[in-house]
């Protein structure tokens, strides 16, 4: 044994890991990755198979995400709900990728951005000598279909590289585009942006008004958190989840390690672009300062601070972050935000590693009487 | 080296060679400025990101607050020289200021959670976050500049370009003294061989009597009084302003990926790539200068993973 293999020997299984998992389940990956709810659905046909997993919590919630708008004033509705739902979005991304590819990516806000530009470029804003002005669904086709291409390429240089390596690179490559974004003028249009990108009227629906746009916000986060449920327990999710946990292993298997994490780089673009694409709409405007490093490391905080072991943490994490960015202001000077928004996420880091939704299932089982959820898989491949 | 390989170096440095000549009889004076001025950032960059490759290659620890100890050591360093008027009390203070706030960093957070990577990471992302804010609330957003030594202030003049200032041909022999010192540590003392050891094999290392933990604070000490030493020496070339740290923090980051992850040559290296590259960048091509550095790190992820220097493992 070289003394790099016994290094590497040595970092993985140090007593500080968390390595819960008994032999025995991790023998039986498919029992153990399927996570929160117990993955043995007894119908036959494929339809009661899509409703099995639905339990009666999951209709309360969402009579509440529905009625919301009835019973918030549209300040709330707006700048509280869509935005948590967009930011949200592109958090579940970055969990997606963390919490079940083991790919930290701080660039997911930069794919995000991508597409948030691109809708500025193709479709219609205030920079006429830029924007091309396409019909805005030809516009959101192709600025999710290139912003796609982006995060893969993302995904190609950064999966060469594992663990901490991973952030440092895709950290400097978020830079590096916001950079770029601000020192060129021919096609980000430089410090200043664009501005009056506005939501589009389909039919009788203008999406600028407040409640429409929560509704739209809405059904991408329902599409992107129900295509993560599935996805995760689907052949590819579950291949996805071992190599986050032994990627030599599912190498020897036959799985394509690579290909396996570039799809998940490619899925990951998707949601932050479709992320992006609502952001830009709900700010009406894009700039190199929404995709800075203070907007990278945002989104890696709201992706934290919900917890990265369960989809609905991303949106638990944004609908905080939300919340203490209009309100912590109040309490403290208007200034502050940061420190306390830092100090939030470091009371997270430090007691409750799987953040928001970690602290819930530890008060759950220790003071409800549910059974401990699943056991805790290791942090780091 | 195997032909391909030769060849490939070839391809690459060849167009360079090609375009530094031209440079050179286009605007002798402009090029050659260009390069000192290269060579200076570079020196800042080296010195800052041979701590964070040092603390990394040891202990495997990524400390994303590695920027904000430069700034932390360079508003200290600007009190001490404010109130003592002594240029260099104040590096001497910027460097205690970030060892000793490096070592409180290394037992709180790292040493309670070993091994694990992303917690750490995390961790130290807040820290940053936390730390900006603070700096901010406490000295405002004003930009601060250092008064060197009468003896190093003003111009010097050179062959061919005719007046450069003085303070960063002293940047420059600042980091290359630092360099050779790093490089005496490493390789001709008993805890820069400690170091060493711990570097290839930590649990060999330890398992041979040494106290670790010991050795880890003291690199970490080492690591973040570089970056606070870099605040001062850095503020005197440049300034210091809110944002600084995050500015630092990528630079290291790049030159690590760069130079190869814990190895102090290849912090050295990667330092003088991309110090060069941004210069001559925003001389030669101020709207893309940005793109350089980033082609560098992509064409070095490319071919080599690990980076110029760095080991496989």
């Amino acid at each position: 044994m070289s003394a790099a293999q016994w290094r590497r020997a040595m970092n993985t299984q140090s007593p500080g890991v968390k390595v819960s998992v008994s032999p025995s389940v991790q023998s039986t990956p498919v029992a153990r990755t399927a996570g929160y709810s117990a993955p043995t659905y007894q119908g036959t046909g494929w339809w009661s198979r899509l409703w099995a997993p639905i339990h009666l919590r999951h209709w309360i919630v969402m009579a509440m995400v529905l009625l919301y708008p009835a019973v918030a004033s549209p300040f709330f509705t707006y700048q509280i709900g869509a935005q948590s739902l967009a930011l949200g979005l592109i958090a579940l991304s970055l969990t997606f990728l963390g919490g079940y590819g083991g790919m930290v990516s701080m660039s997911q806000m930069t794919v995000a951005g991508m597409s948030s530009y691109l809708i500025a470029i193709f479709g219609t804003s205030s920079m006429q000598a830029i924007s091309l002005g396409w019909p805005w669904w030809l516009a959101v086709i192709f600025a999710v279909l290139i912003s796609m291409v982006f995060a893969t390429l993302i995904g190609w240089l950064s999966i060469r590289t594992e663990g901490i390596h991973t952030i440092m690179i895709t950290l400097a490559i978020g830079v590096a585009f916001f950079y770029l974004t601000q020192q060129n003028y021919v096609l980000f249009n430089g410090f200043q942006g664009f501005s009056k990108i506005s939501a589009p009227t389909i039919g009788d629906v203008d999406f600028t008004d407040p409640v429409a746009f929560y509704f739209l916000a809405l059904a991408c986060a329902l599409a992107g958190y129900g295509a993560i449920q599935y996805i995760v327990r689907a052949p590819f999710g579950l291949a996805l989840q071992g190599i986050r946990d032994n990627p030599r292993r599912m190498n020897s298997l036959g799985f394509n390690v690579t290909a396996h994490r570039l799809a998940a780089h490619a899925f990951a673009g998707l949601l932050a672009s479709v992320g992006g694409i609502l952001l830009v709409w709900y700010n009406n405007r894009i700039s190199p300062g929404s995709i800075n490093t203070g907007a990278l490391i945002n989104i890696l905080v709201i992706a934290v601070l919900g917890g990265m072991k369960h989809p609905l943490g991303a949106f638990i994490g944004a609908i905080t972050f939300v919340l203490l960015q209009n309100f912590a202001i109040d309490l403290v000077d208007r200034q502050r935000f940061n420190l306390v928004i830092g100090g939030v996420f470091l009371l997270i880091v430090f007691f409750s590693p799987d953040g928001l939704l970690g602290l819930w299932h530890k008060f759950r089982s220790r003071w409800l009487g549910f059974a401990p959820v699943s056991a805790t898989s290791s942090r780091q491949p | 080296m195997s032909r391909g390989r030769l060849a490939f170096w070839w391809l690459l440095v060849l167009p360079l060679a090609l375009l530094a000549l031209w440079g050179l009889f286009e605007d002798a004076v402009l090029f050659l400025k260009t390069f000192l001025n290269g060579l200076t950032l570079a020196s800042l960059y080296f010195i800052v990101a041979s701590g964070f490759t040092l603390v990394f290659g040891l202990m495997r620890n990524v400390n994303l607050a590695h920027g904000s100890l430069f700034l932390v050591g360079a508003y200290v360093g600007w009190i001490v020289g404010d109130q003592t008027g002594s240029w260099l009390l104040a590096v001497l203070a910027g460097f205690i200021a970030s060892a000793l706030l490096g070592v409180v960093i290394q037992v709180v957070v790292f040493r309670r959670m070993q091994g694990e990577d992303l917690r750490q990471t995390l961790v130290t992302i807040g820290l940053s976050i936390v730390l900006a804010d603070l700096m901010l609330w406490y000295f405002g957003g004003e930009i601060y500049t250092f008064d060197p030594p009468a003896w190093i202030y003003g111009t010097m003049s050179l062959p061919i370009i005719e007046k450069f200032p003085t303070y960063r041909i002293v940047v420059l022999f600042i980091s290359i003294v630092i360099g050779l010192l790093l490089w005496g540590l490493l390789n001709g003392t008993r805890i820069g061989m400690m170091i060493r050891a711990g570097v290839d094999d930590r649990g060999m290392l330890s398992a041979s009597g040494v106290n670790v933990q010991r050795i880890f604070a003291l690199t970490f000490a080492l690591g973040a009084g570089l970056a606070g030493l870099a605040g001062v020496v850095g503020g005197t070339a440049l300034s210091i302003s809110p944002g600084e740290d995050t500015r630092y923090l990528l630079a290291s980051l790049v030159v690590v990926i760069v130079g190869g992850m814990g190895s102090v040559p290849g912090a050295a290296i990667g330092a003088l790539l991309i110090g060069l590259a941004e210069q001559f960048g925003q001389a030669y091509a101020p709207t893309y200068s940005v793109v350089f550095t980033f082609v560098i790190m992509i064409i070095a992820l490319a071919f080599r993973p690990r980076g110029v220097l760095g080991k496989a493992t």
